[in-house]
């Protein structure tokens, strides 16, 4: 009743191809703008404190939604196991870092895209040993990179240029004559600029996906040896998807430390966060651009608040509702794969279904 | 040229100039290496029984080496915690059965291995929940093993054998002997074998799936916690274990996955390499490299020899 695709009718090959075929799509979509550039940044979000709201929640979770359509592209849609993510997002951050200290005038975005392909040149490299294994042999020569990295990221002092604390701190900069980055930005510019990188990558994402590269991962990950067999070249499908994947991955850590946590050491960057976007595609659902959303949102989200919820309403200390939250997620994780293997985006889409016959049921 | 010299040639010198700091190098490497493949052994058992790739071994050897300590902090005999221990070593392979893998048979093995990284961070959440986070010390005291060393003089100088190390070795050593017979020689481990060639054919011919996984996991719990107690004696008892654990991926890629002599080997291969790297390359690279060298030779073997030293070949037909 509320999603009908009835009397919609096509008549361009241009519509049939659209990112929301859909008018009822074209409505949500539409809303969560008004929500995301209008409502929140204005309002924040409800029962919340602004501060809270922006800097806790929704800068995080655009942040880890770049993060996880990232690793969604290598493992959901490519099929490839990483378990290099954090160590790959370190490279971002590393990399924007030394861009804005060597080249002080450098234009943000121009340096986010840079570090973004110094992260993907680096995935590439550690992506090599992903044309002769697959599998658990390709996880643990990701394990390899993540290990190396995070011992580059506290021993090779040049990345971190010398300082004393180890730690990399953004200094104040400016675009177009607005402070974007560093102790002196306010949270509603960071948070601008991140919606719209975020939108930016998810239309490139889609886009990618949609396509003839997008096509060739796809065939990689349902039968590697049939994709050959049929012309599609390893060598350049494997590869490009590392290298998509690290260079969204690079951009999302680039933003995590310098639009969302200010400062960070290697430990921003150690395999437990790794972990976690790992669970994040996994409970949104693999190979989904939505459920990427999803999954990011779900699992940054409830612990927050769960822990909020927590401490303010029954007291707990920080001690049991930190514990209890890396128990809930690893029971989720649980759950999830017992009951629905594909992920949140299933659910939503049984739900499109449900909504498409309600009220009545044939 | 100065660098290649010290790449190529001083480290060699050093070695041949101080045979004892070698032979010492060698001794340690060669315990962490049996060590190594006694986890790596946790993992193969678990792998060539039930095709699931258990990622939570490394956080059993925490949890079991936790909770002996905890155990023996409030005042109960040492021996008794070991039993506790078991006790609750069986009981979580026990609900690991029920729970997690009665609910996920025939599916594919990712989604298993990312079950048991689940899994893992239920232990890790819990384990710190009740017994807490703080790193204490390991109680091979109280349990029998020797403690102290004695020197050696050898090659002009002296090596040094800690005690505890050379009970680690030879009692490692024997629980691999006693885990490759039971796999080749009894019923159970004849079970163990069909279960992980062909569930179905194993099923129809009357060997209880169920019965089979719980029993793996109980024993990969003991090597868990044989395991938990060697590495917490030579380092401190806490959660830090896990990266440690997490070694034994390496070992594996270098053994092959399912099998008994590759994980020996490639634990000695890992063990012996690391310590050495670690004492002649190491100083020149800053320190510390053991934390990924082991990956980094699994990443070259991987690249020559995918499917390890004694792995089975894989032939992939369309």
């Amino acid at each position: 009743m509320f999603y009908k695709e009835t009397g919609q009718f096509k008549s361009k090959y241009k519509e049939e191809l659209a990112a929301f075929p859909l008018f009822e799509d074209k409505i949500g979509i539409g809303i969560l703008g008004v929500l995301t550039f209008l409502v929140i940044p204005l309002f924040g979000l409800p029962g919340l404190n602004y501060e809270f709201a922006m800097g806790a929640i929704m800068i995080p979770c655009m942040i880890f939604i770049i993060m996880t359509l990232g690793l969604n592209i290598l493992l959901g849609f490519a099929g490839q196991i990483s378990l290099g993510t954090g160590a790959f997002s370190g490279v971002g951050a590393y990399a924007f870092y030394k861009f804005i200290t060597i080249f002080p005038d450098i234009n943000i975005i121009i340096a986010l895209v840079l570090s973004g392909l110094v992260s993907a040149v680096v995935g590439v490299i550690f992506g090599l040993p992903s044309l002769r294994i697959k599998g658990f042999y390709l996880m643990v020569a990701t394990l390899a990179a993540q290990f190396f990295l995070t011992w580059a990221f506290i021993r090779v002092s040049w990345l971190y240029n010398y300082n004393a604390s180890g730690a990399i701190e953004g200094p104040n900069k400016e675009m177009f004559g607005i402070i974007m980055i560093g102790p002196q930005s306010s949270g509603m510019t960071r948070y601008y600029f991140v919606l719209v990188t975020l939108i930016v990558l998810t239309w490139l994402a889609s886009n990618v996906i949609r396509g003839r590269i997008g096509r060739s991962w796809m065939m990689i990950r349902d039968m590697d040896i049939a994709a050959e067999l049929i012309g599609i070249r390893p060598l350049v499908a494997k590869l490009s998807a590392f290298a998509f994947s690290s260079f969204y991955v690079g951009i999302a850590g680039a933003l995590m430390v310098f639009f969302w946590l200010g400062a960070a050491e290697a430990e921003s960057f150690d395999i437990n966060h790794s972990f976690l976007y790992l669970f994040m595609v996994i409970i949104g659902g693999l190979g989904s651009i939505t459920g990427s959303y999803m999954g990011a949102i779900f699992v940054w989200v409830v612990p927050v608040l769960i822990k909020e919820i927590g401490k303010s309403a029954f007291g707990f200390d920080a001690f049991v509702m930190e514990n209890f939250s890396t128990i809930l997620l690893g029971a989720m994780i649980i759950i999830i794969l017992i009951l629905e293997p594909h992920g949140l985006a299933r659910l939503w889409q049984i739900t499109k279904q449900k909504l498409r016959l309600w009220p009545f049921p044939y | 040229m100065e660098i290649l010299h010290m790449i190529f040639i001083a480290p060699f010198l050093d070695m041949v100039a101080l045979p004892d700091l070698f032979f010492q190098g060698l001794w340690d490497g060669f315990v962490g290496g049996t060590l190594y493949a006694l986890l790596a052994l946790g993992f193969v058992l678990i792998f060539k029984a039930s095709g699931v790739f258990n990622f939570s071994q490394p956080i059993l050897m925490v949890l079991a080496a936790l909770a002996l300590v905890s155990f023996y902090e409030m005042g109960i005999n040492p021996w008794i915690s070991v039993a506790l221990v078991l006790v609750m070593m069986y009981v979580l392979a026990f609900g690991v059965e029920r729970l997690i893998l009665r609910n996920l048979v025939n599916q594919d093995g990712n989604i298993l291995f990312m079950s048991t990284i689940g899994l893992t961070f239920v232990i890790i959440g819990s384990a710190q929940w009740i017994f807490g986070g703080v790193p204490s010390s390991m109680i091979h005291a109280e349990l029998g093993f020797p403690v102290g060393s004695s020197e050696m003089p050898m090659f002009g100088g002296a090596v040094y054998f800690e005690h505890i190390d050379i009970s680690a070795a030879v009692l490692a050593s024997i629980l691999i002997g006693i885990l490759a017979i039971f796999f080749s020689k009894t019923k159970i481990g004849r079970g163990l074998r069909a279960v992980a060639d062909d569930h179905q054919a194993a099923l129809s011919v009357g060997i209880s799936l169920n019965q089979i996984w719980v029993i793996v996991w109980f024993v990969a719990g003991i090597v868990a916690l044989v395991g938990g107690i060697f590495w917490g004696a030579r380092s401190d008892v806490s959660f830090a274990l896990q990266i440690i654990g997490l070694k034994a991926l390496p070992v594996l890629i270098i053994g092959g996955f399912t099998s008994v002599p590759g994980a020996i080997c490639g634990g000695l291969i890992i063990g012996l390499g690391e310590k050495i790297f670690e004492i002649y390359w190491g100083p020149m690279m800053g320190g510390s490299v053991e934390g990924w060298f082991a990956y980094v030779i699994a990443l070259v073997f991987l690249l020559f020899k995918p499917q390890g030293l004694f792995g089975e070949k894989i032939i992939e037909r369309v």
